[in-house]
């Protein structure tokens, strides 16, 4: 299957008065048509800033795309310049994302019916009749009961889930071919995520969209994803198939993640396994493996400077200068 | 090659921590990085000094007359000339610069004082209490401040202490204001629900931990009213009410000097420029404070 | 031992507390917000009781309520053996020593004008916990606190701007552990820190908990750490309980519908064991607690409602030994 859009060595620098931060540092991944793709990694691992970034959507200054390409139907969208017209036309239109707090993306001004029509008047010149008659269509796929009369409500007057629904609504409403999820699930609850979930899952298969979803949460993506990009301070460390990622994990950061998260299907009585330290400081930092003051095996590390990633298996990348030779996993669980 | 896991599922192994950032050196920074802040705090620093070096630094007596030279132009002797009864102008200056500060602190005192404790109970008892003291509140902010201050010292009689009262009442508001907006936000906050989970008193929570997180617009409106403060003094002697006659206060200077506007008009722009440099000096510190501390009180002092 | 372990710490009767809605410039009540609505549950003496339910449920409220923050509005609850639910203002100080509370945020839950060393040594002042004037005695015990949470005992001149998320979810420990409580509630204590470190604070919180033999009341959305942590898990569903069972019965055998669903709805890292799972997906969103549907609260949403779930709200009954349940269909 083509690639819809192939992000290459994508760099983002925000200065800021301790020095300078590396926030996205030659990150590369692709995401294939129809396909589901799970950003993973912890607060400030650059992860959002990445996703951004694609979109010429980083604030300059104090921050700066430095270098990379974002190939999307194969034409690079960092050339476009970040407000020009051509770029304009790709947010909101074949390129669309949905944020974690949808009361800060909709306008609390506007009814939501009003803001669908503008929408799709603006991106598909839709008359105004067919906009308003596509909006409550829009509004009763995302499943908001009684869509025909809730379309004149505000924002304020859905609960976060309704929101972050119309949020969806939006987000699929000009025919995208990508839409970016960043935390779409973080300020909701369980259930609701569940709801959430599947709802972007039917999404993706009945607009033939591909969907990349940014989250904390590893749970999250395992159901849903078909690849996963693991991130950590900047970097990708590890990607691969759902599988390749959650059972044939190889990095040591995300062998840690998994096991520092309690399983509801675990057997108890196994004591958590904390990754230890901290999440580093981004500023000015040193070009070697970041992972390594919190690595539990660092002491046989055999590399210096930064491990490049390399393939181990079909889709199943890694960034870590150390042979496991699968082992990792048995040596973890110790 | 034998891998060995370093985790023993111990916890307690995290010792770094974020770097120690000091914030009394990140105000200075902010606000040495505008030069009208800079200006202004060496002027207040100025006014400081003088005040305080006055008896030492003034060429000449302020008070004894001496009717040999009345009303001279500035001269080389005299660099601002001297009054109707021959008192050099300059020394008045630098004695007033003593009457001004001295009613700026204690009057700003005198409301800080009374105003931020009213504001404190009645924003942390809430309900009736914070009902009964803000309709006072507003009573007194109903009033502008210049004729209740007026008010009061017509009704204490004249003099530098009926004067400080006078002005320190009519700023109470202010301050009980800013206090009660302050108390009510920082009450909901979680480390005070945890002060009431570890059983801390009243009193305790409003003096331990209420007082020093409202502190910092505080700092900010008490700076601001210095210059408020000692244009209300001056306006005051002006008006004929306050500091009694042989003593130095730039008010009453300008009041004095207002006579001889066409053939002398040093005598009163001298101390008028002295109230004004001032009073601008102390915004712009006050505005400076504001900024480095909170930019988002901008707006609300 | 055994009588020890079946001996009750805490327990709440028919817990209500309904916080009044008004209305324009008399204050007028117009409508009650029933937070937490007849809630009955017990906690036995250096046992975990998990409390989960979603945002809103009133899991948080209970919390509350126990300490005291709030006045209930109607029912008992016994520390102790005591009822405490009806004490005047001057007699709840003294309870403050033996029941604490773990916020949830970090950030906010520390006094960012005091230094870390107060903030944990405040408690000890306010409770006379060290001789008055010792300051030896008082700088020894802070010390040892700050080492039992896994700090650095020379950071207690640090302000908490100056720590990590990690850190001052520790130093929050360390204060709610420094005048020797029985009994603490811990509210959402991970759910604002990162993933790696999580991890740390439940093994902090586990370890206390060994070492002092200390009784948690842990309340959290996330049904796999409440799992993990707890002894016996209550699920929470507008302001009712809905099911109290030990943490194995709740995976396996979970009975109430909600409780399904919930269980459901919690991913699990695993994609062989997430492609097997069916997954209940519940309509519509949780009503609003000021006008709560008739009957059992949970009917519109639930999968197996029948007519008569309308008519009553369901008592929680005993279906085994260690498992109570509200709902008619089970």
């Amino acid at each position: 299957m083509a690639a819809l859009l192939k992000v290459r060595n994508l760099k983002t620098q925000f200065r800021t008065e301790g020095g300078l931060v590396k926030a996205v540092d030659g990150i590369s991944y692709h995401v294939d048509e129809q396909e589901i793709i799970g950003l993973v990694g912890e607060s400030g691992c650059g992860k959002s800033v990445s996703q951004l970034s694609t979109l010429q959507l980083i604030p300059n200054p104090p921050g700066e795309v430095v270098d990379g390409e974002v190939i999307f139907e194969g034409k690079d969208l960092l050339k476009f310049g970040a407000n020009g017209e051509k770029m304009r036309s790709v947010r909101g239109g074949k390129i669309s994302m949905i944020f974690q707090e949808p009361m800060t993306s909709l306008n609390p001004v506007l009814t939501v019916g009003e803001q669908l029509v503008e929408m799709l008047e603006l991106h598909l010149k839709m008359p105004r009749q067919a906009a308003e008659k596509r909006a409550v269509e829009l509004l009763e796929m995302v499943g908001i009961p009684d869509a025909s009369a809730r379309i004149d409500n505000y924002p304020h007057q859905f609960s976060g889930g309704m929101r972050q629904r119309i949020m969806i609504a939006m987000a699929i409403s000009c025919n995208p071919k990508l839409v970016i999820a960043d935390e779409p699930t973080t300020a909701v609850d369980v259930t609701t995520q569940a709801q959430l979930l599947e709802l972007m899952k039917d999404m993706v298969r009945r607009f033939n969209v591909s969907l990349i979803i940014v989250t904390h949460n590893l749970g999250v993506v395992a159901r849903y994803a078909q690849r996963i990009y693991v991130m950590y301070a900047g970097r990708i460390i590890e990607s691969g198939t759902s599988k390749d990622i959650f059972i044939d994990s190889y990095h040591p950061y995300t062998v840690g993640l998994l096991k520092s998260v309690p399983r509801l299907d675990e057997q108890r009585g196994k004591k958590l396994v904390p990754i230890s330290g901290l999440p580093p400081n981004l500023v000015n930092m040193p070009d070697i493996c970041a992972f390594r003051p919190r690595c539990p095996y660092a002491t046989q590390c055999p590399g210096e400077g930064y491990p490049e990633l390399r393939q181990i298996s079909d889709q199943h990348f890694v960034a870590c200068h150390i042979d496991f030779q699968g082992k990792s996993r048995e040596f973890y669980a110790k | 090659m034998q891998f060995e896991s370093k985790y023993d599922n111990r916890t307690n192994e995290i010792t770094e921590a974020p770097p120690q950032v000091s914030e009394f050196r990140r105000i200075f920074k902010v606000m040495s990085s505008r030069w009208v802040v800079v200006f202004g705090a060496i002027i207040v620093l100025l006014l400081v000094l003088t005040a305080f070096l006055a008896p030492w630094i003034a060429p000449y007596d302020p008070i004894k007359p001496d009717l040999s030279s009345t009303l001279q132009q500035p001269s080389r002797a005299h660099l601002l000339g001297t009054d109707a009864l021959g008192r050099d102008v300059l020394s008045r200056i630098i004695h007033g610069a003593w009457v001004s500060l001295r009613v700026g602190i204690i009057a700003v005192s005198i409301a800080g004082g009374i105003g931020i404790i009213l504001g404190l109970v009645a924003g942390y008892f809430g309900r009736w209490v914070n009902n009964i003291i803000m309709r006072i509140i507003d009573a007194m902010m109903a009033i502008p401040p210049l004729p209740l201050s007026l008010a009061i010292a017509a009704l204490l009689g004249g003099g530098l202490t009926n004067v400080m009262i006078s002005v320190g009442i009519s700023l109470i508001p202010t301050y009980c204001r800013l206090m009660c907006g302050q108390v009510l936000t920082i009450k909901e906050s979680d480390y005070i629900t945890a002060a009431h989970v570890i059983g801390a008193s009243d009193i305790r929570i409003m003096l331990r931990h209420l007082l020093p997180n409202s502190f910092p617009p505080l700092l900010v409106l008490i700076t601001l009213n210095m210059g408020i403060a000692i244009l209300a003094e001056a306006s005051l002697s002006f008006l004929g009410i306050g500091i009694t006659p042989p003593a130095a206060a730039w008010g009453a200077m300008v009041s004095d000097g207002y006579k001889y506007l066409f053939t002398n008009p040093v005598l009163s722009f001298a101390p008028g420029v002295a109230v004004m440099l001032v009073v601008l000096s102390f915004n712009m510190v006050g505005d400076g404070l504001r900024d480095a501390l909170d930019p988002r009180l901008r707006g609300i002092i | 031992m055994n009588s020890m372990l079946n001996d009750i710490l805490l327990e709440a009767k028919n817990l209500k507390m309904y916080f009044p809605m008004t209305k324009g410039l008399l204050k007028r009540k117009v409508a009650d917000v029933k937070a937490v609505d007849g809630v009955s549950f017990k906690i036995k003496r250096g046992e975990t009781l998990g409390l989960v339910g979603e945002s809103g449920c009133g899991k948080t409220t209970v919390g509350r309520c126990l300490l005291r923050l709030y006045n209930p509005t109607a029912g008992q609850i016994y520390f102790e053996g005591e009822d405490i639910s009806k004490l005047p203002a001057n007699k709840i100080r003294p309870l403050r020593r033996k029941m604490q509370l773990i916020f949830q945020d970090p950030y906010g839950s520390l006094d960012p004008r005091q230094s870390a060393g107060s903030i944990v040594g405040e408690p000890l002042l306010i409770h006379h916990l060290v001789k008055t004037n010792s300051y030896g005695d008082y700088r020894r015990r802070v010390s040892e606190l700050f080492a039992t949470v896994g700090l650095d005992p020379s950071m207690v001149g640090r302000y908490p701007h100056e720590f990590s998320g990690g850190q001052r979810q520790r130093i929050g420990i360390a204060r709610a552990l420094s005048c020797d409580p029985s009994f603490i509630i811990c509210d959402e204590p991970i759910s604002a820190l990162d993933v790696s470190i999580q991890a740390q604070i439940i093994n902090l919180l586990q370890e206390l908990q060994e070492k002092l033999g200390l009784t948690y009341l842990f309340i959290a959305h996330d049904l796999s750490v409440v799992r993990h942590i707890s002894n016996r898990v209550a699920v929470m569903y507008l302001g009712h309980i809905v099911e109290i069972t030990n943490w194995r019965e709740l995976y396996d055998n979970p009975l109430h519908p909600y409780t399904k669903a919930l269980l459901s709805a919690v991913p699990i890292p695993d994609p062989v064991v997430e492609s097997s799972r069916e997954r209940i997906v519940l309509k519509g969103d949780v009503p609003s607690p000021i006008n709560p549907p008739p009957g059992c609260n949970f009917h519109p949403r639930c999968p197996i409602a029948i007519p008569d779930c309308r008519q009553a709200i369901p008592p929680l009954r005993f279906i085994s030994a260690d498992h109570e349940v509200a709902c008619i269909r089970v």
